[in-house]
């Protein structure tokens, strides 16, 4: 088949599943978030916890609840792969050295999965499938959580309480991530995919060589790797590992899985705040967003601008033969505008704009569609500040969805829109600034910029991928990283709860004729302007020294 | 003529709202008095302009250039404009202070003693509960109630009003102000105010802006802005090891000139002036506003409560139809009407003789020239007023009574006259029946007139989304009339001071806003349970000061155009927060390729307006982003102009002009002024 025409196709089924999926899981989400019933397992969980699954918590218990939990879990996680020698299965692995396992243990806690290891030279079994993998169920399920105590302040009135983190966070992973994760690691097991426990085995190659090839849980790990947004590779390759994703058909599930989640989020928002209209034009907000920089992506790769692309015929550097330049580039799209940081091809050797544009996607602050959970709560304060100002233009003191935004919602939404920013900019303005952040950079000029760009906003947005070429194994950047995804992740976590809870205590104004309607496509366009807009005014100084110097010389 | 025409007489007590470019130049002096850094600390946006012109004056001395210098004036004179902004403003308030601190004269007042001795004290001395006497001539020493006797008293002073006004004891009417003058008899005051806090004080603290305390809708777009001025300050300040890795330098100058034209400084210079002159907008309406928070609230106010006399209907029934009885031709009936009409001085008889020479042709007939008439005056007994003349006994009254005096002559009262009496009453509107002697003449129809243009008024805050509830003492069934033909969306009969504060509640728990005036002391519950309270200036102090705002003309309908400054001032902030950030996009195209073409030379593709130098471009951007708060003086100042529509409309409206204009302009603004400036020796 034409390649082009195959792309297509592969974009239309991919549309078609999305939209098939949209309802029924959305809706299927929200009835879970809502349910009174506990099940039988659930409960047992909350009486080995210790945990009351009738308390109602208040923001700052919730928030506490969500802080405390991911604590313990990257003090579990970094002792897991620190004593991974000490495990069965650890394939002879020695322990991770103390900065690596900080940098992973954070990585995979916030929903990052920043790889500064080689999945199949580090890690031995229990490590990923006892730490990387379940990490990659509750780091997922704790967005949610967070997105739903957000929903539920404007769901709510005239109340304290934001729903039960625990509860939330085991009928997340239980009853949501957990069935989808096992479903779709068998179509990924019968797509090909390899899910044992046989370790190494040598082979002959054609050419006469030996070759290692290493096995492992991988089906099971590559599901939640894709639907929970994470992105934390079995292999080094990741899925453009054979073994991870080894058909254009897998790779267009994968594509599938990535997206799944965070566009249904906006169908289970608009059933939480009983209107699906604003959960409408929310997904359109991200629809259009990420339609336009995947078109401008593939657009970049299959054009393949700059001489040597043009005499190679294709820019296929750092892309499978077997997914092709334009499904390789809507991948791209996909991990980049979903935190989630799966490759399937080599992001350092995409074009200027390509490469330019992954970027753009990570430091639009992970909203189009974002990271599972995050990207709602992403979306949902960006369209606070469009009302905000929005809102004053007709007259009105703000509100969305009749919750009123004055000073003290203000507050918290600014303090959110600083936090990734700043916690890039400072990050990438040190690296720039030291010979320790400066010797890891690999190509040098506009190119090598950007490699530190891409690091820095892929981890403070919690993205994960990588532009290859930097050294990020060195102990600048395995410490700089991990506090760039901390605080990445849990800033703007704390300040979404406490809005969350500064909303839920009002009451609900009426809707009227002079109410801003925030359902309509002029909303929709408001919004993704007030997006583009702020990231643009942020990052156009570095995206013109890196991505734009390379693109024209 | 429409409502807003009807109700905003000119008054020269307040200086008009136009905005005087004289006055950008009288308030120099001010603004620069304004640059005091502990002043400008209150303004994050502009304070960080303040610590940038420093730095680059000390960065300019150190290696002094063309460049350099141009840079650091026009960067001080950003400051010194925002600063122009709201000097201005204040300038404008001062002026009106200053005519009322002239009425604020070194009073002396006669205080009462317990012994009914008077002495005399200064009205400085006053303290609250003092008793004091005021008789003609005397000018009130402070704010207080009338607790004895009756006066005719000139408030022109602070309602420009020039018409005395009746203060008696007790009622509604028993509320005096300070600095007013007794015109004629002599009143007993009890003192409510401690001098320096009488009403006057407090409006010459309002109109000066002494008192002005940043509003929550102003607090709220404070911290936004600045959160933007940290993001852009981080920016500017990660630039300095990025362009030094690229392979080029940035200077201090560069990097403060980038640093202002990013950061919000066009609706941070505008933001406080655009609160005084609303402000403001309301004084020149003679309303004061106790607070920036009501004003704010007007403007989300969901449900007005409005009274029907004098809001909704004309003051008092009119006569608008005359229906002769059977057998009885119409101009016997008017002229019958008119007679028994010309002693009746209430607003009512005057209406049916103007009816009957408008309509019907009957001049009116001076008393004098009807010699050997005699006048029957209205009275509650007979609740008929008429006249005897030439042996005619013309009579005109209530029907009940009208029919018990033609049954006790002799007569009649035929079905028809009783039907139409009948209808008229169902239809809310009042009969009169004129009868002489024995014979009923005919039916006259007294109803309550609806202003003219007030129905479209109501379409139009509908269409906002505000719904309009008429407040009466009206039964029902009259109500219901009144509130179908002058469109309101719901009314509330015989009403009573509960009634009213329930409804207020009602809807508050719904999650609206309320708005409402009043004027009586059982007025003042409701007042201050309402979101936005106007007090009519006439009202008592009770009233007064459970509202937060006083209508100084007690003109009940100017609660739209409240709600309609509330909107406006609103609408203004958002519309200037959006001009502003987006004029940065044209920014970025005129700085970054300057600041990097030298290392990156396709950078120069950006170069969109193709500035003629990298200097010339930053000093453009500097010099465009000044400027561009002067010419939005004016603007903030009057206010972006507001047409009462939906949301989505003023959203589209509003989004198309200060959100693309705001795009759009720069690029225009940049360039025209790089031509200019690349011909300057040193920068092209």
């Amino acid at each position: 088949m034409d390649s082009t025409l195959a792309a297509v196709l592969s974009v239309v089924v991919l549309l078609g599943a999305l939209a098939l999926a949209y309802r029924p899981l959305g809706d299927y989400m929200a009835r879970v978030l809502e349910s009174p019933r506990h099940g039988r397992v659930e409960r047992m969980v909350y009486r080995v916890v210790g945990v009351d699954p009738a308390a109602d918590q208040r923001w700052s218990v919730y928030l506490r609840s969500v802080l405390a939990f991911s604590a313990v879990s990257i003090v579990a996680l970094f002792a897991l792969l620190r004593l991974q020698a000490y495990l069965p299965y650890s394939l002879g692995h020695e322990g991770m050295p103390p900065w690596q396992a900080l940098n992973t243990a954070v990585s995979f806690v916030t929903n990052t999965n920043w790889q500064s290891y080689s999945g199949e030279a580090a890690l031995g079994y229990t490590a990923q499938a006892a730490g990387l993998a379940v990490q990659n169920f509750l780091s997922a399920a704790v967005g949610i959580a967070v997105a739903v105590a957000l929903v539920r302040g404007f769901a709510r009135t005239h109340t304290d309480r934001l729903g039960n983190f625990w509860v939330d966070l085991v009928r997340i992973t239980l009853r949501i991530l957990l069935p989808l994760a096992f479903v779709f690691a068998i179509v990924l097991l019968v797509g090909g995919v390899v899910q044992n426990l046989a370790g190494d085995t040598t082979i002959t190659t054609l050419a006469g060589g030996p070759q290692t090839l290493t096995g492992g849980p991988v089906a099971s790990q590559e599901a939640i790797k894709e639907l929970g947004t994470n992105g934390g590779g079995f292999y080094n390759a990741n899925s453009a590992h054979p073994f991870e994703n080894p058909t254009a058909l897998t790779n267009l599930l994968e594509i599938f899985l990535i997206l799944l989640i965070p566009v249904s989020l906006t169908r289970t928002f608009g059933r939480l705040v009983g209107d699906l209209r604003q959960g409408y034009a929310l997904l359109a907000v991200m629809a259009s967003l990420w339609g336009t920089i995947t078109a401008l992506m593939v657009w970049a790769e299959v054009s393949h601008a700059g001489p040597a692309l043009q005499l190679a015929g294709a820019a296929m550097e750092g892309k499978e033969v077997r997914f092709g330049v334009p499904m390789s580039a809507v991948f791209a799209s996909a991990t980049t505008g979903t935190s989630t940081g799966a490759v399937d091809s080599m992001h350092s050797s995409y074009t200027a704009y390509g490469g330019g544009l992954a970027i753009v996607n990570m430091v639009l602050g992970e909203v189009a569609p974002g990271g599972v959970g995050a990207g709602l709560y992403g979306i949902l304060i960006a369209s606070i500040v469009a009302v905000f100002i929005a809102g004053l233009m007709v007259g009105r003191t703000p509100e969305y969805l009749g919750k009123k935004i004055g000073a003290r919602e203000m507050k918290l939404v600014s303090l959110y829109v600083l936090a990734t920013p700043a916690v890039l900019l400072i990050g990438l303005g040190i690296a720039m600034a030291t010979e320790a952040g400066r010797s890891s950079i690999l190509n040098p000029g506009p190119h090598g910029l950007s490699e530190v760009l891409y690091a820095f906003a892929s981890a403070a947005n919690n993205n994960g991928s990588a532009f290859a070429g930097l050294n990020a194994n060195t102990d600048f950047y395995n410490i700089g990283l991990a506090i760039a995804m901390l605080l990445g992740r849990f800033l703007p976590i704390c300040f979404v709860v406490a809005l969350a809870g500064s909303i839920a205590a009002q009451g609900r104004a009426p809707a009227t004729e002079g109410t801003l309607p925030t359902h309509r496509p002029l909303f929709v366009v408001l919004v993704a302007g007030v997006i583009l807009v702020v990231a643009g005014l942020t990052f156009v100084p570095a995206l013109a020294l890196g991505p734009i110097a390379e693109a024209l010389p | 003529m429409t409502l807003a025409q009807t109700h905003a007489p000119a008054r020269p007590r307040i200086g008009s709202g136009a905005f005087e470019p004289k006055a950008l130049v009288t308030s120099l002096p001010d603004a620069m008095r304004k640059l005091d850094p502990r002043v400008m600390w209150r303004n994050p946006v502009m304070f960080v302009v303040l610590i940038g012109s420093a730095l680059t004056t000390a960065a300019a001395i150190v290696e002094p250039s063309v460049f350099a210098w141009s840079v650091t004036v026009w960067l001080w004179l950003t400051a010194v404009f925002a600063n122009l902004a709201e000097a201005v403003a204040e300038g404008r308030g001062r002026a009106q202070a200053a005519t009322l601190r002239a009425t604020r004269r070194d009073t002396m007042a006669r205080l009462l003693g317990g012994d009914g001795a008077e002495a005399v004290v200064p009205a400085t001395d006053l303290t609250v509960g003092d008793l004091v006497v005021c008789e003609a001539g005397d000018v009130i020493p402070g704010d207080g109630d009338v607790i004895e006797g009756v006066a005719s008293v000139d408030e022109s002073a602070i309602t420009g009003e020039s018409a005395p006004v009746i203060r008696e004891s007790g009622g509604d009417r028993s509320a005096v102000t300070g600095g007013t003058k007794v015109l004629s008899d002599r009143i007993v005051v009890q003192v409510t105010a401690a001098p320096g806090h009488t009403f006057i004080d407090r409006m010459i603290a309002l109109v000066e802006g002494a008192s002005r305390q940043k509003t929550p809708n102003e607090v709220a777009l404070n911290i936004l802005l600045a959160s933007l001025t940290i993001v852009f300050l981080l920016v500017v300040m990660t630039l300095s090891p990025l362009a030094a890795y690229s392979g080029t330098t940035t200077s201090v100058i560069v990097l403060v000139a980038l640093l202002v034209c990013l950061i919000p400084t066009t609706i941070g210079a505008l933001l406080s002036a655009i609160g005084i002159a609303g402000m403001d907008r309301l004084v020149q309406r003679n309303v004061l506003a106790m607070s920036g928070r009501a004003v704010e609230a007007a403007g989300d106010v969901s449900t007005l409560l409005l009274d029907k006399t004098g809001t909704i209907t004309l003051g008092n029934r009119q006569a608008v139809e005359l229906l002769p009885a059977p057998g009885v031709g119409i101009e016997e009936v008017a002229d019958a009407a008119q007679l028994s009409s010309l002693a009746d001085e209430t607003p009512e008889g005057r209406s049916i003789v103007v009816l009957c020479k408008e309509r019907h042709g009957l001049r009116a007939r001076e008393e004098g020239v009807l010699r050997d008439a005699a006048w029957v005056p209205f009275t509650a007994q007979t609740r008929m007023s008429g006249v005897d003349v030439d042996g005619r006994t013309v009579r005109k009254g209530a029907a009940g009574a009208v029919f018990a005096y033609v049954a006790a002559a002799g007569g009649q009262t035929p079905p028809a006259v009783a039907a139409a009496v009948d209808a008229i009453s169902a239809a809310g509107g009042t009969p009169l029946v004129v009868a002489d002697g024995p014979r009923i003449l005919g039916v006259i129809h007294l109803k309550d007139v609806v202003k003219e243009g007030i129905r479209e008024r109501f379409d139009e805050l509908r269409r906002m989304g505000i719904r309009t509830v008429m407040i009466t003492g009206d039964n029902p069934m009259t109500a219901r009339a009144i509130a179908e033909e002058a469109g309101v969306d719901d009314f509330l009969a015989e009403a009573t001071p509960e009634d009213k504060m329930a409804l207020i509640k009602r809807e508050q728990e719904g999650g609206r806003l309320v708005a409402m005036t009043g004027d009586g002391t059982n007025d003042a519950p409701a007042l201050a349970q309402a979101d936005v309270g106007v007090a009519m200036n006439t009202g008592t102090s009770a009233a007064k000061e459970a509202g937060n705002m006083v209508d100084l003309d007690s003109n009940p309908t100017k609660l739209i155009d409240i709600v309609e400054i509330g909107k406006q001032l609103l609408i203004t902030r958002g519309s200037l927060t959006t001009f502003s950030v987006a004029n940065d996009i044209a920014k970025y195209f005129a700085i970054i390729p300057a600041l990097f073409v030298v290392a990156y030379p396709g950078l120069d593709t950006l170069n969109v307006m193709r500035l003629s130098s990298p200097n010339s471009a930053i000093l453009s951007a500097v010099i465009f982003n000044a400027l561009v708060i002067v010419a939005l003086i004016p603007l903030a100042l009057r206010g972006v102009r507001y047409r009462p529509a939906s949301a989505s409309r003023l959203l589209s409206r509003n989004l198309l002009v200060y959100g693309l204009g705001g795009v759009l302009v720069p690029f225009a603004g940049i360039k025209l002024i790089d031509l200019v400036v690349s011909q300057i020796p040193g920068m092209g």
